[in-house]
């Protein structure tokens, strides 16, 4: 799933404005993607914290659900996600999973709706299937719209409120995980205050032909600057969120990796729309017994950067894996996340990640590393 | 005047007498991104060349670093430690990573010259 797709690469709206800003361009997922720009990673990041960053992401999957006539949106994607959908009032958005038969995660995914539609957003690299996944599932329930040629815009920052209110007043109000209707540049967009980096932000999903004017609108204002896949990736790690293929895949359930707040008490045992997804037996003896392993927060001693694929050990025996590690900008130092066995897994225990063959101390912490600044009014 | 070579694998030795200072080149720096963290060998250290000796991390990844030359260490640049940075600032120059004493000096034919490495960085386009 984590597989670019075969064929040539593809490009976003905005590969011409990324080549315009002398981007370093990287295959990603299937996409001709931006790592960084010619500041390089460590400003883009500073950047982003401290005033505010664009980022293409369009290379993500939206798609439209529409209710079939006597059938519910909602309904139908319950079958296939563990979160709680057809609460979802309307612009309002969430964070959820589509699992397979064991509880494993296919790909993650946001999920606004609108009144009228459920939109989704999934991973670029997850997108083929999912679409596919989907219709194979939902098509009798509902009519589904991959809109995989339009833009996606990420405005994250503290400046972004300020930045999009100049041309839409109306987003200055709008509260973390909500979504609106708004009109940028004379262009129809949607607009969610959320993101994938920690930060207050938006992401704005813009008609194909309206991505680059509006990029370049936004980039006039000296708050803003383009950021590129490498920031992202420092972003969200020190943030704690999850890169799927990484820290979440089809062998991790949603319990094992943290993300149980992502399950709404009307969808676990007992609750009034209990079950009834994909791997809905495991997941919900998981949430009653708690998951064999956890993932946990990594805080390594000194400068050494423990990746992904480094063993976690106690006392020389392999207790868990690292499946994303860097360095936090933010921070200055290193930091991991990984998944250990729940009975090392608590706070404060003393591990060692095994760097290049040598052991380096590190303590499981409490995650985000870096607190979370989210509007939420 | 100290004679500069340089590896397949981007790093450069400077020669002067005995002692060679071994770095990353420029193109390396641009291609790593910002280095963050950089492991130098510990002085007494015996490397042979093409060895690992070092690894350097960049926001984005580890990078093994090779011995061009077979030697003993005699110094690594402590000042990388609280200035990691100085690797894309100045490769040549403030971001060294270490000296050695050149076992066989020899093994400096099998580099290339600067105009031989700038011919080899056309050739990867």
């Amino acid at each position: 799933m984590t597989a670019p797709s075969d064929g040539p690469l593809k490009r976003t709206p905005l590969y011409e404005l990324h080549r315009e800003l002398g981007a370093r361009i990287v295959p990603f997922a299937g996409y001709e993607m931006p790592v960084q720009f010619p500041t390089g990673i460590l400003v883009e990041h500073a950047q982003t914290r401290n005033a505010c960053g664009l980022f293409d992401v369009s290379h993500m999957g939206q798609v439209r659900l529409t209710a079939r006539p006597g059938h519910s949106t909602a309904a139908a994607l319950e079958t296939l996600v563990p979160g709680d959908i057809a609460g979802l009032q309307p612009g309002q958005q969430r964070y959820t999973q589509f699992t397979n038969e064991n509880g494993g995660i296919l790909d993650d995914l946001m999920v606004t709706s609108t009144g009228d539609h459920l939109q989704l957003v999934v991973n670029a690299a997850c997108k083929d299937a999912d679409l596919a996944h989907i219709q194979t599932r939902l098509s009798d329930a509902c009519e589904i719209e991959p809109m995989f040629a339009r833009g996606l815009l990420a405005l994250q920052g503290p400046q972004a409120v300020t930045v999009l209110s100049r041309l839409a007043p109306s987003v200055a109000a709008m509260k973390f995980m909500t979504g609106a209707f708004v009109v940028i540049d004379g262009a129809r967009c949607y607009v969610t205050r959320s993101g994938y980096t920690g930060c207050d932000g938006y992401e704005i999903s813009t008609p194909a032909d309206a991505a680059d004017p509006i990029a370049r609108k936004l980039l006039s204002y000296p708050e803003v600057k383009s950021i590129g896949l490498g920031a992202r990736d420092s972003l969200r790690l020190e943030a704690g969120l999850c890169l799927y293929g990484h820290d979440i895949d089809t062998a991790t359930t949603p319990v094992e990796a943290g993300l149980l707040w992502s399950i709404g008490k009307e969808r676990r045992a007992q609750g009034s729309r209990a079950g009834g997804f994909p791997g809905a037996a495991v997941i919900q003896k998981q949430i009653a017994e708690s998951a064999p392993r956890r993932r946990v927060g990594l805080l390594p001693e000194g400068k050494a950067i423990a990746r992904e694929g480094a063993e976690i050990a106690i006392a020389g025996k392999i207790v868990g894996t690292v499946t994303s590690g860097g360095f936090a900008p933010t921070l200055g130092r290193a930091i991991a996340m990984g998944y250990v066995e729940r009975s090392q897994s608590a706070n404060g225990t003393q591990v060692e990640l095994i760097v290049r063959g040598k052991p380096v101390p590190a303590e499981i912490v409490p995650m985000p590393f870096v607190k979370h600044a989210y509007y939420r009014g | 005047m100290a004679v500069v070579k340089y590896s397949e694998e981007h790093e450069w030795i400077r020669v002067e007498g005995d002692t060679g200072t071994i770095g990353i080149t420029q193109y390396a720096q641009e291609q790593l991104g910002d280095v963050v963290f950089v492991d130098v060998p510990a002085a007494g250290r015996k490397v042979a060349k093409g060895e690992s000796v070092a690894v350097v991390e960049s926001v984005k990844a580890a990078s093994d670093i090779y011995s061009p030359v077979s030697g003993e260490v005699v110094e690594a640049n402590a000042a990388l430690a609280e200035s990691p940075g100085d690797v894309n600032l100045e490769p040549m120059g403030k971001g060294w990573f270490f000296k050695l004493t050149i076992a066989d000096k020899s093994e400096l034919d099998e580099l290339m010259d600067e105009a031989g490495y700038a011919t080899f960085l056309k050739s990867l386009g």
